[in-house]
């Protein structure tokens, strides 16, 4: 890379005894309690799972991984990075050098799935597929871009919607077989990853919209044109990437609304309103069960028609939880 | 300097914030709500355009109390299994009888990628008190969202004796 990393000009020594905005202290307690690492997980239960994939199946999930693997590697390297020297708080900075580093794990884990499953042939072929790609690379080739701009809230916006949606043709899969008991310990680890990615667009949105409270009409409505100009533009890639990925096995279309229904989440993380309706959101309940077992149950009491409501199932409390 | 009334209420007519001793009257309100300060919980809360009291953030504040049959609206982020789920704000407005008396509902808030943890703090209260987890959104919710829940409560509150 030719151009000079930008580093922050002054540092002085953290005290995490003063502190200027909470959010940073709560999250970077959530993010280390969260800490995880892919050693934990027996990924190598899945081998007999992964044997009975088809071929195609086979190679789909290979080439999802290398996908899921090159974003990780520029949010990593790159973009996390690249939200330092915009920081305002020095604990703002620490919590982008936890976002990175966790990118990296998140990388690496991939890499931990591959070698489990597949043999060397398989995962240089995905990768040579990575780098091949099309859509692929101009997904990355537009992140990358506006990274490297000198405007700190477009930087935020690039990264909200690579960390609140562009990850999600590719997480759609393991969720998918999850939802088939196959891949399961592999479906458990891509869940840490996606827990992960949403405190990291809920708190680089939260930042993006402390950084816009102040600004000018004329900037917030630059911002906003900007944003949702940059949104049309990846999800029009993420379509066709989809296409690539999924017609084969033919789940372009569920995988659109799962897009749809993330891409909504991530504009609501930079503070603005859900794009696409209710129609097209509509994603499959045993999707939504995969990523969160308590998401499709219940939902809606309201709409039930009167029927009486059953409690949820038991919940693990903590004890100071709950000290009536 | 103590007692500040959220925007939510400033613009409610009718609703006013009343100190009793050491105590923040929630005043004519149907809905008590907790929201950090990013704020999502409490923009959900404004677009309903009900009458609403939110939670003190911090403990230096007088306690909420609240008067009438109340749904709450919590948020829960982030990892279920490590440290409580329910913010300490919300535990400590329902050690006060009072308050705990009067819920009748719980409405949750959160993101379906925090997995088992989606709205889990609405799934520990409404276990508890034995009141129903009346509706799930995420972030600040949807327009859809806001519509059903705005319907849902005003059939809510007809069905309650």
């Amino acid at each position: 890379m030719i151009d000079k990393l930008k580093l922050v000009s002054h540092v002085d020594a953290i005290n995490w005894n003063k502190i200027e905005d909470e959010k940073d202290v709560e999250v970077w307690n959530r993010l280390t309690n969260n800490f995880w690492l892919p050693e934990k997980i027996p990924l190598s239960n899945d081998v007999q799972s992964w044997n009975q994939l088809t071929p195609v199946e086979q190679q789909l999930t290979m080439r999802v991984f290398t996908g899921l693997t090159l974003l990780d590697t520029i949010q990593g390297t790159v973009g996390a990075v690249s939200l330092i020297p915009d920081a305002i708080t020095p604990h703002e900075e620490a919590v982008y050098t936890n976002i990175a580093f966790m990118e990296s794990v998140h990388a690496k884990s991939y890499s931990s799935i591959f070698s489990t499953l597949a043999s060397t042939k398989e995962i240089d072929e995905a990768f040579r597929w990575s780098t091949e790609n099309v859509n692929l690379q101009k997904k990355a080739s537009i992140v990358m871009d506006y990274y490297q701009g000198d405007d700190p809230l477009k930087r935020k916006v690039a990264s909200v919607l690579l960390e609140s949606f562009l990850f999600y043709s590719g997480f759609y899969l393991p969720m998918y077989f999850s939802s088939r008991a196959r891949l399961t310990n592999t479906a458990d680890l891509i869940r840490l990853i996606i827990r992960d990615e949403a405190v990291h667009g809920y708190y680089i949105g939260y930042k993006f919209q402390k950084g816009l409270e102040g600004a000018t009409q004329e900037r917030k409505d630059e911002i906003k044109d900007y944003t949702f100009n940059l949104m049309y533009e990846l999800y029009e890639n993420e379509v066709q990437y989809t296409q690539d990925l999924y017609d084969e096995v033919g789940l372009t279309e569920d995988v659109k609304k799962f897009l749809h229904y993330n891409a909504n989440k991530a504009l609501m993380n930079l503070g603005y309103e859900a794009m696409f309706p209710k129609s097209v959101t509509d994603v499959n309940p045993a999707i939504l069960s995969a990523l969160s077992p308590n998401a499709d149950e219940n939902h809606d009491f309201f709409s039930g028609s009167g029927s009486s409501y059953v409690i949820g199932k038991a919940v693990n409390t903590e004890d100071d939880d709950w000290d009536f | 300097m103590l007692l500040q009334a959220d925007s939510t209420r400033e613009s409610t007519a009718g609703t006013t914030d009343r100190v009793t001793g050491e105590e923040l009257d929630a005043g004519d309100v149907d809905i008590v709500y907790f929201s950090s300060i990013s704020g999502n919980t409490a923009r959900f809360v404004e677009k309903l355009g009900r009458p609403a009291a939110r939670i003190p953030l911090y403990a230096k504040d007088a306690p909420l109390v609240a008067r009438h049959p109340y749904v709450l609206v919590v948020p829960t982020y982030g990892g279920g299994d490590l440290g409580p789920a329910v913010p300490r704000q919300v535990i400590r407005f329902l050690n006060d009888k009072r308050n705990r008396s009067l819920i009748r509902g719980v409405i949750g808030a959160g993101n379906t990628n925090f997995g088992e943890a989606f709205c889990l703090a609405g799934d520990i209260i409404a276990q508890k008190c034995g009141v129903p987890h009346l509706y799930r959104f995420e972030v600040f919710g949807t327009p859809d969202d806001v519509a059903a829940v705005h319907e849902g409560l005003e059939e809510f509150w007809k069905q309650q004796p």
